[in-house]
């Protein structure tokens, strides 16, 4: 359902019950049933052929178009889900699409930085820390505070666009895993994992070109936009995000609602139901 | 060699507010105008079903593209500036209606007080209340003069809302009704009441019934659909110059407004303006677009920069504390908008509804409203709750020392998601001999031109009122019954994040031309011909959002330039005052 992986999990370097922890398959098996379903038919099907298309939500959209290793994306998405886990509330980073947003966002403007002054000269990478000191900018502070992303902002001073951060992360995050604990990422217990993440969220880990926050604070924030953000950029799968925070999506209007002493749930609508599709 | 145009009445750079106010009033009287924007058109079509939070709050779709060109920015003179090279930092509007289209819609008149800030201050404390460095100043205008402006903009835009209990003289009530109040927008009013303090309604750009304006164009009602702040409103509910001075402009038929047009100079001959150079920025070609008025009326980056690059006027020295162009930068940062965040257990508001103006004020804390004898700064500020309405990816805010991830995070903010209420200080940003703007000696733009620099630092008088405005929403926020209170920290130093877009200073008003740049009615001291209209004439800022007052302006510019027109020469008369600083 989100990963395209062999059915030997072992050839790719992850356990089969962290897989299993990560994708939701123990805790709680939600979609369980379709979840292998969709696994299976997709190592079976070949490229370009298309499975449950009658139905709306079969994932055709899903495919790497940003990560061309598959390594790569194992552990990108490993991380995601220690940063969003599936529990009782629901999905995680995983279950959600999250690594398949993340993958689109960097093959895009986003992560080609696009719109971003990217002339030199560029303030060198020891002289950059200081500038990734996040503690200054925090999510309740600047005019817009309300509308701002949830994750601290860093001043960006490298000729690196955001993709590139991202693969050096990635590969720094499993460097990280070689030397501490001798295996890939993926295949840690959260724990592990979760102390490697650390490291990364407090500066401590080797990064070329980038402080490891620099890279945190971006995987960090795309992860929460992936979870919450409007299911056609290929997260939020079936709106689960909004679900869980009794997030109605985009309407037309709450003339209605706007006086309303009650909290009010509404079931969840995307810009595909807006805009009349 | 610039391909020449011919020659018009009047050019105007920019199209939001300012330049669209200036572009509307000019042909509506008949004078043949052209109206210059960078961006490409937009129109209310362009943003139905396209309420996208990821798309416009976190990728910036509204704003100016910065590959081509940025600021830089520093803290003090003796550093290296630094671009500020995201739209995560760095967030100016673009397309047609300019970063008015993207507004929240909150407004307010600023106070008697703001426009002779420097002699009242006088007047009641003494000179010693100034601190060393602080370079404030009269406007050059009075209060009273600039409330025919202030009523004549809230007409056109058909502004809601209710007077402010202690706010100064009116003329006319607002053209429409407040909006209607949300739960937490009551339980703010109410409580601040309680407390003895003068709570009022926002007043809105986000309308509260149907309205057609003065000018024939007619404007819906407000759906509270939440989409406001950072996007286009789909439905002409929100009062922006698209749906407002431009349709009026071009009504008239005495405006063309030209788009992907990139003003890069303005021309000028033996001291007055001949007219400017834009690239249309598709196909690279340059113009000249002669006129006998120019009128800058774009976003006060550009402004400023336009001047420094057309070498007009007299750049200011902070060593020496002389010179006009590029003086007294100022506007709100993240100094400003301090506050106390409250969450409720017992509590769950429908904060996915709201609009941008949607909020409950009071101005018991702001401008000389309370005495500051006994505070170790001047002026102050609105406290305001809104209701903007969450996004899903917004609403994360969780309680101070929970983790910034993983299943404590998720835990509560999933919880608190709809249980979390914020409440901030707007306070004036005061100017000092040290924040000013010039060209960076690095950095360039695509066509080889220096990028405007900004030199910012706070300073104790900054820090001091931030405090006071964090511990009044504090108590607030605990009187109206949050579980848990959390107050903003006061920042150290300036982040260089140059988001919300309230920046403004540089080309600044008053009626000495040793101190200011332009006169009351915007023209250049310098260059009769030149009028420089938006927030880049405020010569410090006022306790409130600025959006009313660039509309104000911008009428009071509008009739100078047609007085220009007909009579010539100054407008104003220079006097010399003492110099502050």
């Amino acid at each position: 359902m989100t990963e395209p992986r062999q059915p030997e999990d072992t050839q790719n370097g992850i356990s089969r019950r962290n897989f299993m922890k990560n994708t939701g398959l123990l805790a709680g098996g939600l979609v369980g049933g379709t979840l292998f379903g969709g696994l299976l038919t997709n190592q079976l099907q070949k490229p370009g052929e298309s499975t449950d298309s009658g139905k709306e939500d079969g994932h055709l959209l899903e495919a790497r178009i940003f990560f061309s290793n598959s390594e790569d994306f194992l552990i990108l998405s490993a991380a995601t889900e220690r940063l969003f886990p599936k529990d009782d509330l629901g999905p995680g980073a995983i279950e959600l699409g999250v690594p398949y947003f993340i993958d689109r966002q960097l093959a895009g403007e986003w992560g080609t930085n696009a719109k971003e002054y990217m002339k030199g000269p560029f303030l060198q990478t020891g002289a950059v820390d200081a500038y990734e000191n996040q503690e200054d900018m925090d999510q309740d502070k600047g005019p817009n505070a309300e509308t701002q992303i949830p994750t601290p902002a860093v001043r960006y001073q490298t000729p690196m666009t955001r993709g590139e951060i991202f693969l050096e992360g990635v590969h720094a995050l499993e460097k990280t895993a070689q030397e501490k604990f001798e295996t890939n990422f993926p295949k840690l217990e959260s724990e592990q994992q979760d102390e490697i993440l650390q490291m990364f969220e407090e500066g401590k880990a080797r990064m070329n070109g980038v402080a490891s926050t620099t890279f945190f604070n971006l995987l960090l924030q795309t992860t929460i936009e992936g979870a919450y953000a409007d299911p056609v950029y290929g997260g939020n799968r079936n709106m689960d995000g909004w679900r869980m925070k009794e997030y109605p999506g985009p309407r037309m209007s709450y003339t209605a609602e706007i006086e309303a002493e009650d909290f009010i749930v509404m079931k969840p609508e995307s810009l595909r139901n807006y805009q009349g599709h | 060699m610039a391909k020449k145009l011919k020659k018009v009445d009047v050019v105007v750079v920019g199209s939001g507010w300012a330049g669209g106010v200036v572009s509307a009033e000019l042909a509506k009287a008949g004078y043949q105008v052209v109206t210059l924007e960078r961006g490409k058109k937009q129109d209310r079509q362009d943003y139905i079903g396209v309420k996208d939070e990821l798309r416009y709050t976190n990728r910036y779709e509204m704003m100016q593209n910065l590959s081509p060109e940025t600021i830089t920015s520093r803290v003090k003179m003796e550093d290296t500036a630094l671009p500020v090279r995201t739209r995560a930092e760095m967030m100016a509007g673009t397309d047609l209606g300019g970063g008015s289209v993207h507004w929240a819609g909150a407004t307010y008149r600023w106070r008697a007080i703001d426009f002779e800030l420097r002699s009242k201050t006088i007047e009641r404390y003494g000179k010693e209340k100034i601190p060393e460095g602080m370079t404030i100043q009269d406007w050059g205008i009075t209060y009273d003069e600039m409330e025919p402006y202030y009523d004549k903009w809230e007409k056109t835009a058909g502004i809601s809302g209710e007077p402010d209990p202690l706010g100064d003289k009116r003329s006319n009530d607002y053209p429409n009704p407040p909006m209607l109040a949300s739960p937490a927008v009551k339980l703010f009013k109410e409580t601040a009441e309680r407390m003895g303090y003068h709570p009022f309604q926002v007043a809105s750009g986000n309308l509260s019934q149907a309205y057609t304006n003065p000018d024939g164009e007619k404007l819906n009602a407000c759906m509270f659909c939440s989409y406001c702040t950072m996007y286009g409103c789909d439905f002409t509910a929100k009062s922006d110059p698209l749906a407002t001075v431009i349709p009026t402009a071009r009504k008239s038929g005495n405006c063309e407004i030209r788009t992907n047009s990139l003003v890069r100079r303005v021309l000028h001959q033996n001291g007055k303006a001949t007219g400017v150079m834009f690239t249309d920025t598709r196909t690279g070609i340059e113009y000249e677009q002669p006129a006998d008025v120019v009128v800058l009326g774009a976003f006060s980056f550009t402004n400023n920069r336009l001047l420094m690059l057309s070498e007009i006027g007299t750049q200011y020295d902070p060593t020496t504390r002389k010179g006009t162009i590029g003086r007294n930068f100022n506007g709100q940062f993240n100094i400003t908008f301090l506050g106390a965040r409250g969450f409720f257990e017992k509590k769950k508001f429908n904060l996915y509804a709201g609009a941008g103006a949607l909020g409950g004020t009071m101005s018991d804390f702001a401008g000389d409203n309370f005495d500051h004898s006994n505070v170790d700064f001047i002026n102050g500020g609105g406290i305001e709750l809104r209701q903007y309405g969450d996004g899903a990816i917004s609403s994360n805010h969780v309680p101070r020392g929970t983790p910034k991830w993983g299943s404590e995070f998720k835990k509560n903010s999933v919880h608190y998601a709809n249980r979390s209420l914020v409440a901030w200080y707007t306070p004036a940003v005061m100017s000092w001999w040290h924040n000013y703007v010039d060209l960076d000696p690095t950095y360039k733009d695509e066509y080889g031109d220096p990028l405007l620099r900004i030199t910012n630092r706070y300073t104790d008088h900054d820090r001091n009122m931030a405090k006071f405005g964090i511990e009044k929403c504090s108590e607030i926020m605990k009187e109206m019954g949050a579980d848990i209170v959390d107050e903003d920290e006061v920042p150290e130093e300036f982040d260089h994040i140059y988001s919300g877009g309230h920046y403004a200073g540089g080309i600044i008003m008053g009626a000495d031309p040793e101190t200011s740049a332009v006169n009351n009615y915007l023209q250049m001291w310098e260059m009769d011909n030149l009028f420089v209209v938006g927030g880049s004439a405020f010569p410090q800022f006022g306790g409130h959002h600025p959006t009313s007052t660039i509309g104000a302006l911008a009428y009071r510019a509008a009739e100078g330039v047609e007085k220009y027109l007909k009579e010539g020469g100054q407008l104003a008369e220079a006097k010399q005052q003492t110099l502050n600083a």
